[in-house]
Order: C-alpha cells, then sequence, then structure tokens
C-alpha cells in the first residue's frame, strides 16, 4: 500500500516535471446568482482553452459564508477556488491564508482592474482577489410613477427628496409602494444598506478608539428616517425582504423606486423577467449634504486559498474568468447587458457597453464610493458598508436583528440602538478591544 | 434464568454499538470541553491560549442567553403540544370506517418525507411571503390584510411548519397505538351508554399514554436540535434565536469557536436536563 | 336502520379525513403544481391551480445547472449505507438487550438516546478537525459514518422495542427442543423480526436522506447529496417559484415514492414499544 502511494507520488512529481500542464479538475464555490451561473454554463471554453475540468459547488450566499470561512479556518482545503467579497479578501490576505496574484500574466492586464476594486481586494498593494464581478448602489425607480407624482429625479438626489418622492408614489390599493429597501436582517443584508446610509447622515461604527457609536444623535436619525420611511412607503413585510425579495417586487412593478446594488440594473431592465423593463431609470445614491452619499462598494472575487495542490491551474481559472476575454466571450453569446459589470476600465470605454443604460451611473457610483475613507468624521477601520475586521460579519448580523425588529414594530429605535451598543461593547470587548 | 454463556454473549454483541456510541460521544465531547476553556478565535490566529471559566461566564451574562433558552422551550413545548393534539384527534379519525383509509393516510404522512431545507423554503416563499404567498391571496380574497407571517408572527411560523413536518410521525405512532385497542372493550362502552368524551376519556386516552410518551421522547430529542426551519426563514430574528441557533452564531458568524464551545456546553446540560425529565416518565412506562 | 347510519357516519367521516388529508398535503401538491409554471404564473395573482401552460422548462433549466444524478447517487449510497451498517451493528445488541437483559439495559438504552442530544452545532468544529486529519472530509464514506453514528441510537432503541415484543414462550420452546443460539437467531427470531428490521431501515433512510447539517457542512463537490443540491437553489436572483419548485420537487420525490410504496412495512414497525 505504502509502496503503491509512494510510486503513484514518483509518477506524478516526474510527469509534472515533463509536462506542467497536467489536467487538474478544480474544485470551486461559488455563489449562485445570475453571472456565476452564467460562468458555469460557460465553464467548457476553460476546458477547451486548458484541458482542467470544473467542478461546482454552487450554495446560496450565506450557506457559502459560513462554508468558506469554516473550511479556510479550519484549513480544511476542500476548495481550490473560493468566491469571496470585498470584507473577506483583506482580513484573509492578512493572514497569509490567500495565494497573492502578483504574478499574473501582463496580457491579463492587472492595471486595467478598476482602481477602487483592486484596492478593496489588495492588502498594502498585493492584489489577493480577482474581482469578477463589481458593484456600488444606487437609485433604480419608475420613470412612469416618477412623472405621474409630477416630480423628476435629480442625478444626484438628496434623502429628503427620495422620501418625499416615496410617500407621494405610493398606492397601496394598488400595490404601489413608493420604496423598497432591505429590512432582512444580515450583515450583508439590512447592515449593508444601513451601515452605508447611516455613512451619509454621519455615522460611524467605532470612533478612533473602537468605541462603538450607536448611541449617537445620527443614528437615531437614521434609523428612524429609514423606519418611518418604509412604515409609509414601504411594501408589506419590509423587514423580512433582501436584495432577493426586493428584486423580485422591483420586476412586478410593485415598488416605485428601490436603492440597491448596481448589478441589479441588469435584472429589472431585462424583459424576460421584468414586467417594467423600460421603464426604470438610475440616479446616485442619495445624501443629505456633508459630503458623503449612501452608495456601498462590494465585488464578487475569486481568490485562492492557500495550500492548495492545483495553484497553477487555480490561476489558470481565475486569469481566465476575470480576464476581458471573458467578457467579450459573454458578449458575443449573452449580449453586453449580461457581462459581469463593475471590474474593468476597459469595459467602460468599450463604445458598445456605453449604450447601455445603466453603465453610466454604475461606474459613476462605483468611484463615488471611497473604502478607505468612507465616513463624514474619521474611523480606524476601512469599508464603506462594513468593517473589515473578523468580528464585524457576527456582531452586524447580531445588530441587523434589532434593527429588523424594530422595523417589525417589535421594539422602539431608542431600545434597538441600545441593544446594538450594548452587544456591540461586549463583542469588542470578548475580541480584546 | 439467563446462562452465565448467553449473558457474555449478549455483552460480545452489544460491544460494537456501545463502544461506537461512547466513542462518537467522548471525542467530541472532550474536544468541546477542551476548546470551551480557550480563546480560540480561528480568524486572529487560532488558539490564543487558556482562559478558564471566561467562555461560560461571557455565554451565560450575554443578553442573548436567557431568551434563547425561552425561545428553544416555546418551540419544543409548541411543537409537542400541537403534534400530539392533533395527532390524536387525527389518530381516531382514521381509526373510523372510511373510504379511501389508505390514500387518505398517503396524504397525511407526506410531510414527514420532505427535507426541513425545503419545507422551510416553500413555507416561507410560497405561502408565508405578504405579497406573493397563497396565504396573503386568501387573506386579500376575504379583504383582509395580508399578515406579514415572520415578522409579526415568527415563532408561531416556525412552530408551524415544523409542526407539519412532525404530525405524520405523531399520527402513525398514535394511530398504530389506537389500532391496538381492544375493539370489545370499546364497543362494550358504546353499548353501555357512555358518551364519546368520557369514553375517550377513561378508555382511549389512558390506552394511548404510552404512545405519547413515546411520541413526546422521540419528537424532543429532534425538535431541541430544530435548525434549518429557522436558518432559511428568519435567521434568529424577531426573536426566533434558539439555543442552538445561538451557538451557530457564536461559531460560524463570530468564529468564536471558545464561546461556541461553551454554549456547546450548555446545550448539552439543557438537554439532559430535559432528557433526564422525560426519562424518568419513559422508563417509569417501560416498566410497566 | 342501523347500517344507514353507519354508512352516513363512514360518509362523514370520510368527507373530515380527505379533508384533513388533502390540507396536510396541499403544500406539496402546491410545489409540484408550481414546479410546471412558468416564472409569471408561479406568482400570478389570482394563484393559477390547474389551468396554466403546463411546461418542463424549470425542470431543464435545473437539471442544466446542476448534475442531478450525482446528488441522487450521494444521497441513496449515504443515506443506504449508513441505514444498512447501523442495523448490522444494532441488530445483535438490540437483540442481546431484549432477550438477555440484565439490571443495566435500560440504562444503557436510555443513555444510547441521550448521545443523540448532543448539539450539532456545538461539535461542528471538533469533529471537523478530525475529519481533515483523518482525510474523510467531502468523501462519502465520511458521511456514511456520521450519519450511522447519529441514527444508532434510534435504531437499536426501534430494534430493541420490537425484539420485545416477541415472545420469549417461543424461545424457551426451542431452547427445550435443543436449538442452539445460532439457529434460534436464524430459523426463529429473524423471521419473526423481519417487518421490524423493514421497518427500522425505513424511518432510518428517511432520517438520513433528511439530514441537513453534517451533509451540507462536511461535503464540497464530491460527496454532496440532495441537501447540498437544494442549497444552491434556495434565493437566486429574481422570480424563482418556479425554478425552487422544480428544484424541491426533485429533491423530495425519490423518498416520497419510496415512503408511499413502502408504508405498510414502516408503519408497521413504528411503534417504539408504544403498542402493549
Amino acid at each position: 500500500m505504502a509502496f503503491h502511494t509512494r510510486a503513484l507520488l514518483g509518477a506524478c512529481a516526474v510527469a509534472a516535471l515533463c509536462a506542467p500542464a497536467t489536467a487538474e479538475t478544480l474544485t470551486i464555490a461559488t455563489v449562485n446568482n445570475g453571472d456565476m451561473i452564467r460562468m458555469q454554463g460557460l465553464t467548457q471554453d476553460f476546458t477547451d482553452k486548458t484541458g482542467h475540468t470544473v467542478e461546482w459547488v454552487t450554495l446560496e450566499e450565506n450557506v457559502l459564508r459560513q462554508r468558506v470561512t469554516q473550511d479556510i479556518a479550519a484549513k480544511g482545503g476542500q476548495f481550490d477556488i473560493m468566491t469571496i467579497g470585498m470584507y473577506e479578501t483583506p482580513i484573509w490576505g492578512k493572514q497569509d491564508w490567500l495565494v497573492a496574484l502578483d504574478d499574473l500574466p501582463d496580457s491579463y492586464d492587472t492595471d486595467d482592474i478598476l482602481p477602487a476594486m483592486r484596492g478593496g481586494l489588495s492588502v498594502d498593494g498585493t492584489l489577493y482577489a480577482a474581482p469578477f464581478y463589481g458593484e456600488s448602489s444606487m437609485i433604480m425607480y419608475r420613470t412612469d410613477l416618477m412623472e405621474k407624482a409630477g416630480l423628476e429625479m435629480p442625478d444626484a438626489p438628496t434623502w429628503e427628496f427620495v422620501a418625499d418622492a416615496a410617500r407621494k408614489m405610493t398606492d397601496k390599493d394598488n400595490e404601489i409602494y413608493g420604496i423598497c429597501l432591505r429590512g432582512k436582517a444580515g450583515w450583508g443584508e439590512n447592515m449593508a444598506f444601513l451601515t452605508a446610509t447611516g455613512n451619509s447622515f454621519g455615522t460611524r461604527w467605532f470612533d478612533e478608539d473602537w468605541k462603538p457609536q450607536f448611541d449617537s444623535p445620527q443614528w437615531k436619525e437614521t434609523l428612524t428616517f429609514y423606519i418611518d420611511l418604509l412604515n409609509e412607503a414601504g411594501p408589506p413585510g419590509a423587514s423580512t425582504n433582501g436584495f432577493n425579495e426586493n428584486l423580485s417586487l422591483f420586476q412586478q412593478g410593485k415598488c416605485g423606486m428601490w436603492i440597491d446594488a448596481t448589478v441589479a440594473a441588469s435584472f429589472v431592465t431585462n424583459p424576460d423577467d421584468s414586467t417594467v423593463a423600460d421603464k426604470v431609470g438610475f440616479a446616485l445614491a442619495p445624501d443629505t449634504g456633508l459630503g458623503k452619499r449612501g452608495n456601498w462598494l462590494w465585488a464578487w472575487a475569486l481568490a485562492i486559498p492557500a495550500g492548495t495542490q492545483k495553484e497553477a491551474a487555480a490561476k489558470e481559472f481565475i486569469e481566465w474568468a476575470t480576464s476581458k476575454e471573458y467578457l467579450d466571450l459573454v458578449a458575443s453569446k449573452e449580449g453586453w447587458a449580461n457581462v459581469p459589470p463593475g471590474t474593468r476600465t476597459s469595459l467602460y470605454e468599450n463604445p458598445e457597453y456605453a449604450k447601455i443604460p445603466f453603465a453610466k451611473m454604475t461606474l459613476d457610483s462605483i468611484n463615488s464610493a471611497d473604502p478607505t475613507n468612507p465616513t463624514v468624521d474619521p474611523v480606524p477601520y476601512i469599508g464603506v458598508q462594513f468593517v473589515a475586521i473578523p468580528e464585524f460579519a457576527g456582531i452586524a448580523t447580531q445588530v441587523g436583528q434589532e434593527f429588523s425588529a424594530a422595523l417589525a414594530g417589535q421594539q422602539t429605535v431608542d431600545e434597538a440602538l441600545a441593544k446594538a451598543q450594548a452587544l456591540t461593547a461586549e463583542e469588542m470587548e470578548a475580541a480584546g478591544y | 434464568m439467563a446462562t452465565q454463556h448467553s449473558r457474555s454473549a449478549a455483552r460480545i454483541m452489544m460491544a460494537p454499538a456501545v463502544v461506537l456510541l461512547l466513542g462518537w460521544m467522548l471525542i467530541p465531547l472532550t474536544m468541546t470541553l477542551y476548546f470551551s476553556f480557550k480563546k480560540y478565535l480561528p480568524l486572529r490566529g487560532g488558539d490564543l491560549g487558556w482562559v478558564g471559566f471566561d467562555n461560560y461566564v461571557r455565554f451565560v451574562s450575554s443578553s442573548a442567553f436567557w431568551p434563547s433558552v425561552q425561545t428553544t422551550l416555546i418551540i419544543v413545548g409548541g411543537v409537542l403540544l400541537i403534534t400530539v393534539i392533533l395527532g390524536v384527534l387525527l389518530a381516531i379519525l382514521l381509526d373510523q370506517p372510511l373510504w379511501g383509509q389508505g390514500i387518505v393516510r398517503i396524504l397525511v404522512i407526506a410531510p414527514f418525507f420532505v427535507m426541513p431545507t425545503v419545507s422551510a423554503l416553500v413555507w416561507k416563499n410560497m405561502f408565508m411571503d405578504p405579497v406573493n404567498g397563497l396565504f396573503a391571496h386568501l387573506w386579500k380574497f376575504f379583504g383582509a390584510q395580508p399578515v406579514e407571517w415572520l415578522s409579526d408572527a415568527p415563532l408561531f411560523s416556525i412552530i408551524m411548519i415544523v409542526s407539519w413536518q412532525w404530525l405524520p410521525f405523531a399520527t402513525l405512532i398514535l394511530l398504530t397505538a389506537i389500532q391496538s385497542l381492544d375493539s370489545e372493550q370499546l364497543e362494550a362502552s358504546e353499548m353501555d351508554g357512555a358518551p364519546p368524551l368520557s369514553r375517550f376519556g377513561y378508555i382511549i386516552l389512558p390506552h394511548l399514554s404510552r404512545a405519547i410518551t413515546i411520541v413526546v421522547l422521540i419528537q424532543t430529542i429532534f425538535l431541541l436540535a430544530v435548525f434549518a426551519e429557522i436558518f432559511v426563514t428568519t435567521q434568529g430574528s424577531f426573536g426566533t434565536r434558539t439555543l442552538t441557533y445561538l451557538i451557530f452564531q457564536r461559531v460560524l458568524e463570530s468564529q468564536n469557536v471558545g464561546l461556541g464551545s461553551a454554549g456547546g456546553v450548555y446545550a448539552i446540560i439543557l438537554a439532559n436536563i430535559v432528557a433526564i425529565f422525560l426519562m424518568r416518565i419513559v422508563g417509569k412506562n417501560l416498566d410497566s | 336502520m342501523a347500517r344507514a347510519v353507519t354508512t352516513r357516519r363512514k360518509a362523514l367521516n370520510t368527507l373530515i379525513a380527505w379533508s384533513i388529508g388533502l390540507l396536510i398535503f396541499f403544500p406539496i401538491l402546491w410545489t409540484i403544481l408550481t414546479s410546471f409554471k412558468t416564472e409569471a404564473q408561479a406568482i400570478n395573482d389570482p394563484p393559477l391551480f390547474l389551468f396554466f401552460d403546463w411546461t418542463l422548462e424549470n425542470y431543464a433549466v435545473v437539471q442544466e445547472r446542476s448534475d442531478y444524478m450525482r446528488f441522487l447517487w450521494n444521497s441513496v449510497i449515504i443515506a443506504g449505507g449508513s441505514t444498512v451498517i447501523g442495523i448490522l451493528i444494532a441488530v445483535p445488541a438490540a437483540w442481546s438487550m431484549a432477550f438477555v437483559p440484565s439490571k443495566r439495559t435500560k440504562d444503557i438504552l436510555l443513555w444510547m438516546l441521550s448521545t443523540k442530544m448532543l448539539p450539532a452545532v456545538g461539535v461542528l468544529y471538533p469533529i471537523y478537525l478530525l475529519f481533515i486529519e483523518l482525510g474523510l472530509l467531502d468523501t462519502r464514506v465520511g458521511l456514511t459514518i456520521v450519519l450511522m453514528l447519529i441514527n444508532l441510537p434510534i435504531i437499536v432503541w426501534m430494534l430493541y422495542t420490537y425484539f420485545k415484543e416477541i415472545p420469549g414462550e417461543i424461545l424457551e420452546a426451542a431452547r427445550m427442543d435443543g436449538a442452539a443460539l445460532k439457529e434460534e437467531i436464524l430459523y426463529i427470531l429473524t423471521p419473526m423480526a423481519v417487518p421490524g428490521i423493514a421497518s427500522t431501515l425505513l424511518l432510518n433512510i428517511i432520517l438520513a436522506w433528511n439530514e441537513a447539517f453534517w451533509t451540507l457542512n462536511l461535503t464540497a463537490a464530491k460527496a454532496a447529496p440532495l441537501t447540498a443540491f437544494i442549497a444552491s437553489y434556495s434565493s437566486p436572483e429574481g422570480l424563482f417559484y418556479a425554478k425552487l419548485s422544480a428544484a424541491s420537487t426533485m429533491a423530495i420525490a425519490p423518498i416520497l415514492i419510496l415512503g408511499w410504496f413502502s408504508q405498510k412495512q414502516l408503519v408497521r414497525g413504528l411503534t417504539f414499544g408504544a403498542v402493549k
């Protein structure tokens, strides 16, 4: 038995020396959203080019995060490539848990990646994950309903305008709700929205001494504004609505406005899925005149866990999936509107792509988000809608549950904020801040 | 009565099961105990040294602890109550002469075959969704305001989903028990003119007590571990965080293995309190 | 006269029982129906029951996106394997508990059940590390072992209660005739125990099939069963009721069909000693 293993290993080593391009089977963990599923459909192109085959582990977002975090923390080595976000990348990169992507070939053109994306996925200038698609958040609104309400959406509206418009567009008898916002608890759901929105109201998670700030008047203002707005102009069950639920509502024509990920633009303008495809306008996320807008910055990116046996093949895959050629491939098969957005400068310079109605607004939104300087007052952390420390996901999900309960009317804004403050302080103390 | 020979044979025959379960209990338990005395944060470099009982103190003193114990007991108790009461009624009904008994039985046991994840997804999206769910349509049809099930009545909704899954199990066991009831005894009491209710109270219910204890015992074991139904529907918001879910948040969402392990030890203690309580009753019933 | 009353009562019983049965079954029926609709029809207001354009499109989409057969095969192997191994280990144990009881038998039995109370999330990390150490992550063998251990107490308990119902006199008669232990088991007990074993087998296949914590957390691509399959459909972008329904139907259909075909066997032994 032992002899056999060694003989096999020997053979492998020799083979590896003789032909470095042995065909490998890569195991890739990914999230079940449209762009990723499209990539799975195109995998054959990668196999044809390199000889490597791919086994997909496609999971719902929450399950995916739980699985990949568990695996990388325990060094399970189950995946050769993981789909992770802008939150995980700097934390894991700093721990040397990811393979640095600093030796990609010139043809890959790393400099072409949008600076905001590249910055968010790097640690000290070294790229640790390659963005597959990038997003910010913006307002998507119904042009017909806006007109009916006698209003005109500016390119860069204020929260005051948005709140007013939402109330005027609401027509609950006909199931038209002025504004749909995330209310479902989770650090990547309602807290992504509320943290980014808070930035425009002057809130922050921590002061420079890492003291939680939920007792500040700004947080109270933000949360009160959000809850009042959704109660008056939001859909029923707002406290359980996440990205997907709101997308579905918007596509059915039940939302007047929706502030959410820029990637949603291609879904709400796709006539196959959306009943309002030709009546959608776009605007920057609102502000309150304090100098910060309420939009976030996020990327789903591909990273290689350190210690994988198949590093070379994994890099080949990442080069393929995040290359300019891949964008062309998708464009040729599914049209430019379905290309994964928000990663490359060259895409936005492409005249074909510029014809897409939401292209410019997406780029402007991405460019107006600054993870290194996200808030009005100074903060010790990086990240617009998150705080890039390992404890954040756990804390923010619990805070999100308190806010969600407040939205559902089960507790007051003050109670929710007091609980948020207490539990954040408790967890930060446990983490040793 | 049994010979020495058969006693030792019996011991050998029991050995594999006992040894395996002992290992399955002791190895994770020891490791959990070990982690529970450590500051163990995988995302902060792993093992950060011994901390004594810090994790235990922190877990209990957290504001989420007692509510989670309460939620656990409400969910377990609620589901047991619903499944046992409806199970008894359903079993009595199915025991009556009726056409197509076999098919009705097939319909009734079907939910037991559905995976918890699937049933939670189906209930959440296709029934309880306040806009597109069937309940919302039904409510609107009668001119009522649709209920926001998962935020307005979250515990009730989860209890309902879980009860739907476990009602078949309770019904089946109770039905088998009713069918074993001596029908002559029932008929005799009917002849004596005993009203249905006292027949139920004096003959059927005592006869079922043993079956009910079994249902309660087996279901409790599974209900204490309810997870998928909460993960899919509310993710622990709106006061639906059970002890199991709280531990999940500590271990997986916060990646605090030490704290979560201490929580695991508490969960084991809670489970055993419930178990001792139950087994007293079951044990008594097993003797009779 | 009496006959007429019975018939009327029977009709009433039938009506009530069928209504309740259909009510309980309705969520499954609705899922199956929705799986044949288009996404737009799935959220139609008012809801469409039977009169829509039946389509198989959702099944095609689901099959194209994930290799259903592989998940199914993993489920079959893991659920079946863990149950069969569990029964092989449990039969001798349950037999000796039932026929050679000692003072501690009941304690052992209750202790076995109590191991099921170990909260899975609490021990995930230790088990995960152990699995890495043993190279069992994402293997069918590893999952089979875990599911076998999880269900072993239930298997032992079910078999024990069933064996106990086998009258002792038969055994004594056989012993008087000079039957050896082996023959006693082979020719007398086994035939009587078969219904109980069959029912135990079925119940545990169902439990193992539907186990969604370990199967999800200890697998990636190679050993992932249907519980992992469904985790990739839980909330994709946009309208997904029809696709979710198709995936759900595919995930539960095999076990539903098995359950229905074998419900007589399942029910016969599903007493846990409740009948006396």
